[in-house]
């Protein structure tokens, strides 16, 4: 182990900060889990459908999260809030990757291309468990509007995100957790 | 003759929307426990942790279990003896929902099909009413989640085709659909009737799922087998490898038409919610 960033929590999951690190990118392999810590991006079917077209915002080494939370309670940060499935997005993921993506959170197995993708581009797909956003929504810090509010759930929002537990699902050398 | 007013059964439907979507299902709470069990697969079992973790903060912090809250399917049963008084039936029933979705905090994920432009309220629901014998009116709410509705199927097999050919659709259909519909799965299989019927039947197979089929030896051998078939695909919790593909395999079947076989496979996830409210 040589980098600094990289640490083991006391419930063996390694702890990752967003934006991802280049060394961070390298050491990550598919199957580990995670806990990251920083900022996301949700952008989901709709979202990404616009995004793919023209960017709202500058996704240079950001982190976009598949989620449409459900509305927030008074007095609480965000609403339920697990993952959608990514899969639905593999038309997009390219196009966002190549121009410049790091990393995405999401569930579920991806096609080949996007796949791939993840390879050529140097960046990670991590897998939030799918249907536990009760749990997730704790781990959610702050939430803010940042385009497409008519698009509601649907809109992207800035998360801070802290110990946001994952497991990677692709890494970047387009190693896939799942057979 | 039983008077019930349409605004009790908005309130009604309001009610077991919300509880459907914030508290586990006792019996889905106790599958899942069985499940934690047996699975031996480290990750998996991970996964079932967090599983059951987020039940229990659902239900403390009064949080959807799952932010997609559905779309709302409605079986109703109304009493030939039941006379509904003070509006119309599904009127009463889309407001109930809409209701729901506002005081619960539910997610509003219903869109007209071509615009995609929402509806605002999670209305309209989809809704199945049959007249049956008595004096009561029978509602079951299901929040059905699209993350595993989308990987249902329908397939017309031919009328000889047979028990095994029913089992390679529906484990063909749980292998292909994967990690997606968020596994362990609660499985629901129409057998027989139209293509609509079997559909139908593959829907309702998802309700009550602490009870056995009570049919005959040949369905309930049909489920075992099934689960056996599709747990033995290794997709496991989240689709991370392990024996616990799905929690549970239910069939309802229909007399169908010499020429056919209609099977269709319904998919919930492992946060699959059904409330029944009688009144």
């Amino acid at each position: 182990m040589k980098k600094v960033s990289v640490q083991r929590s006391e419930k063996n999951s390694i702890k990752i900060t967003l934006p991802l690190k280049e060394s961070d990118l390298c050491k990550l392999k598919a199957g580990e889990e995670v806990l990251l810590t920083g900022v996301v991006y949700t952008a989901r079917d709709a979202a990404q459908q616009r995004m793919a077209k023209k960017l709202p915002l500058n996704i240079k080494g950001a982190a976009i999260y598949h989620t449409g939370p459900s509305p927030s309670k008074p007095g609480e940060v965000i609403g339920s809030c697990g993952p959608t499935t990514s899969a639905r997005m593999d038309d997009y993921t390219p196009v966002l990757l190549k121009k410049g993506l790091k990393a995405v959170i999401g569930k579920g197995r991806l096609g080949d291309t996007a796949r791939k993708a993840f390879k050529k581009h140097q960046a990670i797909y991590f897998l939030a468990p799918g249907g536990c956003g009760a749990l997730l929504a704790d781990k959610v810090k702050s939430m803010t509007l940042v385009a497409y509010k008519d698009l509601g759930c649907e809109a992207i929002y800035k998360l801070k995100i802290d110990d946001f537990p994952v497991i990677v699902g692709i890494d970047a050398k387009g190693r896939s957790v799942y057979r | 003759m039983k008077k019930i007013l349409t605004k009790v059964i908005t309130d009604k439907i309001r009610s077991a929307y919300i509880n459907s979507c914030v508290i586990a299902d006792r019996d889905l709470i106790a599958l899942l426990q069985k499940a934690m069990k047996t699975e031996t697969n480290k990750r998996a079992r991970n996964v079932l942790k967090l599983i059951l973790e987020n039940c229990r903060i659902a239900k403390i912090k009064k949080r959807p279990i799952c932010q997609d809250t559905g779309m709302a399917v409605v079986f109703v049963e109304i009493g030939q003896q039941v006379v509904i008084t003070g509006g119309d039936l599904e009127a009463a029933i889309h407001q109930g929902i809409g209701l729901a979705c506002r005081e619960g905090y539910l997610r509003a994920s219903v869109v007209e099909p071509l615009s995609r432009k929402n509806t605002g309220h999670n209305a309209p629901a989809v809704i199945y009413t049959k007249v049956v014998p008595g004096n009561s009116l029978k509602m079951t709410v299901i929040p059905k989640g699209f993350g595993s509705e989308n990987m249902g199927q329908v397939k017309m097999l031919k009328p000889g085709a047979g028990t095994e050919a029913i089992i390679e659709f529906v484990t063909e259909s749980v292998k292909k659909a994967g990690a997606n519909p968020c596994p362990p799965l609660i499985i629901g299989v129409g057998i027989g009737g139209t293509l609509d019927k079997a559909a139908i039947l593959a829907k309702e197979a998802l309700f009550g799922i602490g009870k056995s089929s009570k049919d005959e030896i040949l369905i309930r051998t049909l489920e075992q087998r099934l689960l056996l078939a599709v747990n033995k695909l290794n997709i496991g919790p989240a689709g991370l490898g392990g024996k616990n593909t799905a929690l549970k395999v239910k069939v309802k079947t229909y007399p169908t038409h010499i020429a056919g076989l209609p099977v269709a496979v319904n998919i919930g996830c492992w946060c699959h919610r059904a409330k029944t409210v009688i009144i």
